[in-house]
């Protein structure tokens, strides 16, 4: 893939209501394979916004986001969940592993919807991803048997589960002490590393994750500043 | 695609497994209302059969007498377009069935089943001073086993004890308990002709249903025509078929034949059958309002799921799980509940029958000693395809909500 693995054109999202809110006005960005892409900005400036209309979980009141060469406007809701299962992985701020389910059940769960590989495979392919993360003796643990940084590095483990060309992650680190949220940049930092044609957007408030971007967006009040704070120019590993 | 299901039972599995407590409420609401349908099942169309089946049993399947449906047209009126007819008096005897005995033969070459000739009179039965109004039978015992249980019906001495005394007659208990009549008594006997006779109490009959118990007697079908006053009389001919469910087509057939008045056993009950028919369309409502009802155990169930594992569905969502894979999950769930409840209802629907079979009841009609049930599979069958689909029901709409939940108000929320 050699154009970019996101692209947003004027994208913009409007809440309704008796006062219609603008989450976000007209953005154009792109993220390009082997990309690190920080999203920054001061609390409610909508950059959680963008991050859930660039992983197709909200739609754009205009603009189009095209994911892979893929324009997803005029797709229904299954088909921008399929583009999603097929292409993007999600790490939130809050871990959001099902309860009842298990570390290995918990990352098995996308590969089982997408149903690319078969069983088998789908098991050694989550007990190979655990053990990459640090977590093979934990794998029957529930996430109530773990710890929050141990949860955090499954819930990334799930979003490595189906191989996505764009991990997309809200607040990562947003709960995890120092030790754990530099384990957790490394991971993501790690899967770009390991296979070309990948990329990770992340938003983050955390001047010191942003830092180790590739490339920083600065987003206030819906739109991206202008200048951009950090440009990196042409990031084509 | 099996995979997706595989994920699908799995997480609804986990889901009910997770909460035991409201799972078991939900299992026993659906258990309860197919255990209590089954029961009323059984035990409304158990009493029905078995007043039907002593109903069939103890009158002839087919009535054929010697009466027409229609009066036969008068010579005037078939020779002229108008004719006025004056003068007529009705016969005071009975036609009776013309050559009974050429018809018998000629029905006997193709009747699926069997026919005996009788005499059928009214008349007051008198002793020791009391009076009391009476049909009097008369029948060929040889032939009467053929087409009635009468044989099997006697208490206190047998069918051939008609031979055995002039002018002997066999009384329903009840009839014979309403003179104080015993065996060995002589009683009068005055038909309607105005002709009595003076006959000995040779046997009692019972059949169990009261109506004919307080009314019938039976003599020989020679006493029976010495009482019309009229020798070689036949007025009925009664039949007995091998399927009692064939009897209202057979009884048209001989109708056609013969030209003389054919009833079927459902004709002549009509009234109670269509009556049967009222029970039970008002059975099935209820069983399915019982079976409606504990659905909503269910659609309480699978909505308080629904309600707590909104964030789980907003994460389902995200990770790319369709709307309908959604949707499935929880109807999967209510179809568990619905599932086990059913299981679980037609164990307790078979216990609950044969405890109710157990109930000793005294009727007025019937001589049942207790209550009367029918283990018919239908009933299970159709409870369950209630309990299902009601189930099926009662989960899908929380699990429309649920895969119509957009997870980033919920993700955003989180947050």
């Amino acid at each position: 893939m050699t154009g970019p693995l996101i692209e947003a054109r004027g994208v913009t999202r409007i809440l309704d209501g008796e006062v219609p809110t603008t989450l976000i006005a007209g953005v154009d960005m792109s993220v390009a394979p082997g990309e690190f892409l920080a999203i920054t900005g001061p609390s409610g400036s909508g950059k959680s916004s963008l991050l859930y209309l660039l992983g197709l979980l909200d739609v754009p009141t205009s603009g189009e986001v095209i994911i892979a060469g893929h324009a997803t406007s005029a797709l229904d809701e299954d088909a921008r969940a399929r583009l999603r299962l097929e292409t993007l992985g999600f790490v939130f701020q809050f871990h959001f592993l099902l309860p009842e389910f298990s570390a290995l059940e918990n990352v098995m769960l996308p590969m089982r919807a997408l149903g690319r590989w078969p069983a088998e495979r789908m098991q050694e392919r989550a007990h190979e991803i655990l053990a990459s993360l640090g977590l093979a003796g934990h794998t029957h643990k529930r996430p109530d048997q773990m710890s929050g940084g141990q949860r955090q590095r499954v819930a990334i483990a799930r979003a490595l589960a189906n191989d996505p060309l764009v991990v997309l992650a809200d607040e990562p680190t947003g709960n995890l002490d120092t030790a754990s949220t530099a384990q957790v940049i490394g991971i993501l930092r790690d899967m770009i590393a390991g296979e070309a044609g990948k990329a990770v957007v992340v938003v983050t408030h955390d001047l010191g994750l942003a830092a180790q971007a590739d490339r920083r967006i600065n987003i206030i009040d819906g739109r991206v500043a202008v200048p951009d704070p950090s440009p990196v120019s042409d990031v084509t590993r | 695609m099996s995979g997706m299901r595989g994920l699908v039972f799995s997480i609804a599995l986990t889901h009910i497994r997770a909460r035991m407590r409201q799972t078991l409420v939900g299992v026993m609401g659906v258990a309860i209302g197919v255990g209590f349908s089954v029961m009323m099942a059984a035990l409304m169309e158990g009493s029905q059969n078995d007043f039907v089946a002593q109903l069939v049993d103890s009158l002839p399947h087919i009535s054929v007498t010697d009466e027409q449906r229609e009066p036969p047209r008068q010579p005037a009126d078939i020779v002229y377009d108008a004719a006025e007819i004056h003068g007529l008096t009705t016969r005071v005897l009975r036609p009776g069935i013309k050559n009974p005995f050429a018809i018998m033969a000629a029905l006997e070459g193709w009747l699926p089943g069997t026919l005996a000739p009788s005499v059928q009179w009214k008349a007051v039965i008198r002793f020791a001073g009391r009076d009391t109004a009476a049909s009097v039978t008369g029948i060929d015992p040889r032939r009467e086993m053929n087409v009635s249980k009468l044989p099997t019906q006697i208490r206190s001495g047998s069918l051939d004890n008609l031979f055995k005394a002039s002018n002997a007659i066999i009384l329903g208990d009840g009839l014979a308990k309403k003179i104080g009549a015993r065996v060995g008594n002589s009683i009068v006997v005055t038909a309607g002709s105005g002709n009595t006779i003076s006959a000995t109490v040779v046997a009692l009959s019972h059949s169990g249903v009261s109506q004919v118990d307080d009314t019938q007697s039976y003599v020989l079908i020679k006493t029976g025509q010495i009482l019309a006053g009229q020798t070689g009389l036949v007025n009925e001919l009664r039949v007995k078929v091998r399927d009692v469910m064939q009897a209202r087509e057979v009884a048209r057939r001989i109708e056609a034949e013969t030209g003389y008045k054919s009833v079927s056993w459902q004709e002549a009950h009509e009234d109670l059958l269509s009556a049967f028919q009222v029970r039970n369309i008002i059975m099935y409502t209820v069983v399915s309002a019982i079976l409606m009802v504990a659905s909503f155990g269910t659609y309480n169930i699978i909505s308080t799921i629904t309600h707590e594992k909104t964030r789980d569905i907003a994460i389902m969502k995200s990770l790319g799980f369709a709307s309908r894979v959604i949707r499935q999950i929880f109807v999967v769930e209510s179809m568990m509940i619905g599932v086990l409840g059913l299981l679980l209802g037609w164990v307790l629907g078979v216990c609950m029958t044969w405890g109710m079979g157990f109930i000793e009841i005294k009727s007025p009609f019937m001589d049942s000693t207790h209550l009367p049930v029918l283990y018919a599979p239908a009933h299970y069958v159709i409870a369950g395809l209630v309990a299902l689909s009601a189930s099926v029901i009662a989960g899908y709409f929380p699990a429309r909500k649920a895969a119509s939940l957009q997870p980033v108000e919920i993700i955003r929320g989180a947050s």
